[in-house]
């Protein structure tokens, strides 16, 4: 037998396990008004506190507050309310086709709805975002047609893209939506290309890019931070921190500190943000969007947020970790806190709010009878066959000619 | 017309793209002010601007990624990789994401990005600046890749790669940048400007991306080769007083079968040549297209004459690259079998 190892390998540890009682005491929650806002065009260095800091603008008490307060109209407020909302509906609704087996797989955003449904309507229309699979917001704040969304999960025969993608990779090139790739990152650093060539061409349409806590730790991440430094590119990258990739405590890429310190090394502004706060992440990107116009380069922002849902149709959280934890997050429900907020100031109400969660649900139903009508993945009806060989290049060539004609009339 | 090495071609092909179109430009480790350290991008920064002739970090994941982000974005960037032994760090970003860009995303985005890179022995440069990973990329579907072995190829084949809408593979010998190379490395070292495909016009021109030439006509036996050794394989042929066709190939991807093909059903016999490690290499592939298209026109095995299966050696280069000698025992073997 050979001799056990006194191991002394660090190991990092998910805060809580299964059998575990979540207590989140440990985090540091600032309040609102211990945040100063900054001139947009301020030297990184002088705000190095903010990479460590949290910005929150809604207080325990639903009033918005500081000097990050971005002052939206009460109908600016209620359309993001509605949109994440809707964003909720949906991924509800997709679920449970998933679960009665008309989806392949599906993926939730539930918690994060605040992130990307805040920061699309803090952006131009026509800047162009480069997100990963969590930021369907994205869409509905943009206006992308619910159906036509549907379609793409079922790869069916009005799916945009032609039956080519998972449910979820969403691409939609009118609405500045970038081709979501299955790779993690790969994205990151072309959003930081593509606001270099706007910067380029003189124009001023800016960059977004998102990435998940654990997808920090590839190297594309840190391209991307190097590259937009080195040019000054106008992008905002994002990094999404709820905490879980998939089984994986977000520690194993955090390296003991916030993820938002990491482009300080770049001299790039890094903010941390309260992620289920609507009103602060709007304030942020704000902020970053700001900056990047008037030619003071990229911010690094870290969304801090909890993944409420699992990982995926594909995943059972329970097994790894404590299912009370969203639950007792202490950052709350960005819906819930919103939707507080706006009651708070006399422009929302309960009923209001159940008025709308009906409606919905009705409409995203509706939706799904439609999509279904052009058809299902098991079922049909898809593209035809031979665009499968479409796009591989612009134009088809020879031996793809010749592949095609064998695989609809057999060999030769 | 005027006397050009292959880097004066390439040059050439990018000061006028370049010139022609705001949107070209060319992006890379040290090629910017400096001109690239085999000089290929030479001038162009003090002619088109620093923003047109980009230095870039030495990271060639970002370089790439950045690339694609910027062809998205309606730019046509020409990347340079310092050598074809650093691209792959890009390769999870060539594989990934340029090649299936346009396919996955139903049509929607793509990026017409061109990746020089030089590569290829014969330079004492052992395993870090020898290699010639063409055919790692041959394998993947939605890639263009080429290859000149000459001047007037090299200027007309990257207009093309640059005007292309889809990603090319632009792979550039370095071994005969300044000269035809052939094979005998105890020679001097000759220079472009006795050869006739030295001769190249200063102006536009384009050599379509897809198309093989033969180099010289034949009666024998078909030599397939491309970049440094079709000058290896013609040295062979002519020592060897053998009738063969020889055809360069040019573009590995799309491939010119019609032109192989041709000739092999003329010559019934084919010996296919690259410096490229063997198992796996893009040779078993034209070997198997062959075989396919000219099974019943053969009248021997298919040969093949490529490096060996090890890492490209420093002190035993000569062992390893093709040389003349066993180009001429393939040729020989081939014509024994009546
Ligand atoms: C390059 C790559 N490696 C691994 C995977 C498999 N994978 C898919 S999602 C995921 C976890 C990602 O976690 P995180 O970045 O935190 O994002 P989240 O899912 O939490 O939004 C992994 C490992 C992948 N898709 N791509
Ligand atoms: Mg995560």
């Amino acid at each position: 037998m050979a001799q056990e190892f006194t191991s002394r390998l660090h190991i990092p540890k998910a805060p809580f396990r299964p059998d575990e009682e979540p207590d989140f005491s440990y985090l540091d929650i600032p309040s609102p008004e211990s945040s100063s806002k900054p001139e947009p065009l301020i030297d990184p260095n002088a705000i190095r506190h903010m990479a460590y800091g949290l910005v929150r603008v809604l207080d325990d008490d639903h009033k918005a507050k500081g000097e990050w307060h971005p002052q939206l109209s009460a109908d600016k407020l209620r359309f993001g309310l509605k949109k994440m909302m809707h964003v909720r509906a949906f991924d509800d609704r997709m679920f449970a086709m998933q679960r009665q087996g008309k989806l392949c797989f599906y993926l939730k955003c539930t918690g994060e709805e605040a992130v990307a449904v805040a920061q699309a309507m803090a952006l131009d229309q026509q800047d162009m975002c480069f997100p990963t699979y969590r930021q369907q917001g994205l869409l509905f704040a943009r206006g992308y047609p619910v159906v036509d969304m549907m379609c793409q999960c079922l790869s069916n025969s009005r799916d945009n893209l032609k039956g080519r993608q998972l449910p979820v990779l969403y691409s939609w090139k009118e609405g500045g939506f970038f081709t979501v790739s299955g790779n993690l990152a790969t994205q990151y650093c072309q959003a930081v290309g593509w606001a270099m060539a706007s910067a380029y061409k003189g124009e001023d349409h800016i960059a977004a890019a998102w990435v998940g806590d654990g997808s920090t730790a590839e190297a594309d991440v840190y391209h991307a931070l190097q590259f937009s430094s080195t040019y000054q590119a106008p992008v905002i990258l994002n990094v999404v921190n709820n905490q879980w990739a998939i089984s994986t405590p977000q520690s194993f890429a955090s390296a003991g500190t916030t993820f938002a310190a990491r482009s300080l090394g770049f001299h790039i502004p890094g903010i941390r943000v309260d992620g289920n706060d609507f009103l602060a992440v709007y304030a942020v990107t704000q902020w970053a969007a700001q900056r990047a116009r008037n030619g003071g380069g990229p911010t690094f922002i870290e969304l801090f947020t909890y993944r409420v849902a699992s990982h995926s149709t594909s995943d059972n959280p329970d097994a790894y970790r404590s299912p009370k934890e969203a639950e007792l997050w202490p950052l709350g429900d960005p819906i819930t806190r919103l939707k507080n907020h706006l009651i708070s100031l006399g422009e929302w109400s309960e009923e209001q709010h159940l008025a709308l969660q009906q409606e919905l649900k009705e409409s995203v139903t509706a939706d799904w009878q439609e999509a279904l009508s052009y058809g299902s993945l098991e079922e049909g009806p898809h593209w035809p066959l031979s665009s499968m060989f479409d796009d591989v290049f612009k134009e088809l060539p020879q031996h793809l000619q010749i592949q095609r004609q064998k695989m609809e009339h057999g060999h030769e | 017309m005027s006397k050009m090495n292959m880097v004066q071609a390439i040059n050439s092909a990018l000061d006028i793209k370049m010139s022609q179109d705001p949107c070209v430009l060319v992006m890379g480790e040290d090629v910017g002010f400096f001109g690239g350290v085999f000089r290929c991008t030479e001038g162009l920064y003090q002619k088109h601007g620093p923003h047109r002739s980009l230095d870039m970090p030495i990271a060639e994941g970002g370089i790439i990624a950045t690339a694609i982000g910027m062809g998205v974005n309606g730019l046509r960037p020409v990347v340079e990789i310092q050598f074809a032994d650093y691209i792959y760090p890009a390769f999870d970003q060539i594989v990934s994401e340029l090649a299936r860009l346009r396919h996955r995303s139903g049509g929607e985005f793509w990026a017409p990005v061109t990746i020089r890179t030089p590569c290829g022995g014969g330079i004492r440069g052992g395993q870090t600046h020898s290699q010639s990973p063409e055919g790692i990329f041959t394998h993947v579907c939605g890639l263009k890749t080429v290859m000149p072995s000459n001047p007037y190829d090299a200027k007309g084949l990257l207009i093309s790669a640059i005007e292309d809408d889809d990603p090319v593979l632009f792979f550039e010998p370095k071994r005969i940048y300044n000269g035809p190379f052939d094979g005998d490395h105890n020679k001097p070292s000759v220079s472009w400007a006795n050869h006739p495909l030295g001769e190249v016009p200063e102006e536009h021109y384009s050599i379509p991306i897809g198309q093989a030439t033969i180099s010289q006509a034949g009666n024998d036996v078909t030599v397939l080769a491309y970049g440094t050794m079709v000058h290896v394989a013609a040295a062979a042929i002519k020592q060897s007083g053998i009738d063969a066709e020889l055809i360069d190939l040019r573009s590995l991807v799309p491939l010119d079968l019609n032109t192989i093909a041709n000739s092999v059903k003329k010559t019934g016999r084919c010996v296919v040549i690259h410096e490229a490690t063997r198992t796996g290499g893009y040779g078993a592939e034209l070997v198997a297209e062959v075989q396919e298209e000219c099974f019943w026109h053969l009248l021997a095995p298919i040969e093949r004459v490529t490096g060996w299966d090890t890492p490209y050696p420093h002190a035993f280069e000569w062992e390893y690259f093709p040389s003349q000698e066993r180009i001429i025992e393939a040729l020989q073997r081939t014509l024994e079998n009546r």
